[in-house]
């Protein structure tokens, strides 16, 4: 196995378990904007859409599929976030008035 | 000079998106973890922009423009009952673009070994995703039916076709395969997708749609493997933890286990269960006798479920709320983990209709003061609130947390009629001597109250 490899999984297997404790400490309360949250970070598949769209020597059916990804991306990531912003936005403690 | 500014870019991202879960553990912080997010999504656009492989960018710029158009109104004009479809919609959509991403990949220069390991899992769990997203999208906007749809010898059908597909992804790694064998993987996990959602009932849609978050964070980690990119690893992990324990809770929280959710095919047992159901007496209430007994209340816990959301009663139950705290009512809400169509779903909606959320107790916490409570006002929940959970054995929700209306002094429960919900099982609180059935649409019984609460109180 190459160091690179060896190194990905020990960053992966560290992140995953940063993301369980990191979670678990979520109040229940939050549970939806989490998940939508979340739904947003995993569009950081865009990084590879881009690399794909806007490569130099890419023949014409990857840039089209690269295109199509990088909008389907951005559609996760902006309405990911506007989405879970709105929703928190709403949470407020006590009776204002 | 570029080349040191990308991987910088790259790891301030990572810091951004690890600290926006971690702010995003109470309410207080939990905005300043969105505007972390976003920072770092920008941080790891900009990063990927100034790469040198990146020449060309009309194409990428195209993308951004017409993404962000479709977008932004979709979370903009989704209503908030709906915020379960527009989850399933955008993960549908990010699995999309992992599944292609590895699509271009392959066809771009077929990598081999490990890359290509990484690259058929990414394929394989993207364009999974990505038609399970959509059938849960269709079932939760109800354009499919909602029950689930079961067929003999399904689950044997699903795990053959899992099995070939991944033959096939073995096939593709191991050996220079002809050219009909990433096609033929491509529609098998895009069939697998939609066979996979079939059988899952409206009920179960929290932990599936928590599952399919996970799936679609194991999509951006592979890709992360296959790219050698440890920025979607870490991004890809978190997602993937997130949704895991999401399920898990989930599953706990209706005492299954994630195989029974998945291969169960849940309505069938039920429909057994609700066949020993025969015409027995109830009690019905009137708008003016609930009023009455809310207002000579002193404590009162209200336990909504998914028939308050579909009445979009939240905003009548809030007024209720402010009436009766006004003359001094206490009125606390019990919120069920699975109450709803994804997980914390009654939470948003209650804070949507403005009501405080120091107000809204999890399970373990206000189960026990049931018993000190004057009224359990149940609004649209159903399974959640059966006593049969804990002492019948035959029952098929045997053993699931229930919340313990039953031991309050007088529950009110707020229904359409007295058929059984979507599980088809029968629920014995309704037929207790102390349970006072309201028929009738949730907001519409609501606002009955509401107006008679003024009079009541003069009686």
């Amino acid at each position: 196995m190459s160091t690179e490899i060896e190194l990905s999984i020990y960053v992966f297997l560290l992140a995953g378990f940063l993301g369980l404790e990191l979670v678990r400490r979520v109040s229940p309360l939050l549970h939806t904007p989490l998940m939508s949250l979340t739904n947003a970070i995993s569009a950081i598949s865009v990084v590879g859409a881009i690399l794909i769209a806007g490569a130099g020597d890419a023949p014409f059916l990857s840039r089209i599929l690269g295109f199509i990804a990088v909008t389907a991306s951005t559609i996760n990531i902006v309405a990911g976030f506007l989405i879970t912003d709105r929703m928190l936005k709403m949470f407020r403690k006590k009776d204002a008035k | 000079m570029t080349s040191g500014f990308w991987q910088f870019s790259y790891l301030a991202a990572a810091v951004l998106i690890i600290l926006s879960i971690k702010w995003l553990n109470t309410p207080v912080t939990a905005r300043r973890g969105v505007l972390a997010g976003e920072i770092g999504m920008l941080f790891a656009v900009i990063g990927t922009l100034l790469r040198h492989e990146v020449v060309t960018f009309e194409w990428v710029l195209g993308g951004f423009l017409l993404g962000a158009a479709i977008g932004a109104p979709l979370a903009y004009l989704m209503p908030m009952t709906s915020v379960p479809q527009l989850t399933a919609l955008s993960h549908a959509f990010g699995a999309f673009a992992a599944a292609l991403v590895g699509t271009a990949e392959y066809y771009r220069h077929v990598p081999t070994g490990f890359t290509m390991a990484a690259l058929v899992i990414e394929t394989l769990l993207g364009f999974l995703t990505f038609t399970a997203s959509i059938m849960a999208f269709a079932k939760l906007q109800e354009l499919v039916p909602t029950r689930p749809m079961t067929y003999r010898g399904q689950n044997f059908v699903n795990i053959v076709l899992l099995l070939i597909a991944v033959v096939l992804g073995i096939w593709l790694v191991a050996a220079p395969a002809p050219p009909w064998v990433f096609p033929s993987f491509v529609a098998l996990s895009l069939l697998f997708g939609v066979l996979l959602i079939i059988p899952i009932g409206g009920g179960d849609m929290p932990t599936v749609i928590a599952l399919l978050n996970s799936y679609a964070g194991m999509a951006a980690a592979a890709m992360g493997f296959a790219l050698n990119n440890k920025l979607l690893i870490i991004a890809g992990a978190l997602n993937a933890a997130s949704g895991f324990i999401l399920s898990v809770i989930m599953c706990k929280a209706m005492n299954r286990s994630f195989t029974n959710v998945l291969f169960g095919a849940f309505g069938q047992v039920r429909e057994a269960g609700a066949q020993r159901s025969e015409a027995k007496p109830v009690r019905s209430a009137t708008p003016e006798d609930a009023a009455q007994i809310l207002s000579s209340a002193r404590r009162i816990i209200v336990v909504p479920g998914y028939g308050m959301a579909v009445a979009q009663a939240q905003h009548k139950l809030r007024e209720l709320t402010d009436m009766l705290t006004k003359r001094g009512v206490d009125v606390q809400f019990a919120m069920h983990p699975v109450a709803g169509r994804m997980p914390g779903h009654m939470n948003v909606l209650l804070a949507e209709a403005d009501i405080p959320y120091d107000r809204l107790h999890e399970m373990e916490d206000i189960n026990a003061e049931f018993s000190e409570a004057d009224v359990a006002l149940v609004i649209g929940a159903n399974d959640v609130v059966n006593p049969a959970a804990r002492h019948d054995t035959a029952s098929p929700i045997y053993g699931m947390p229930i919340l313990d209306v039953d031991r309050a002094h007088t529950v009110m429960v707020i229904k359409r009629s007295m058929s059984p919900g979507f599980a088809g099982i029968d629920n014995e609180l309704y037929y207790m001597d102390k349970t006072l059935m309201l028929f009738g649409d949730a907001k519409g019984f609501l606002s009955e109250i509401v107006k008679e609460l003024p009079a009541a109180a003069h009686a």
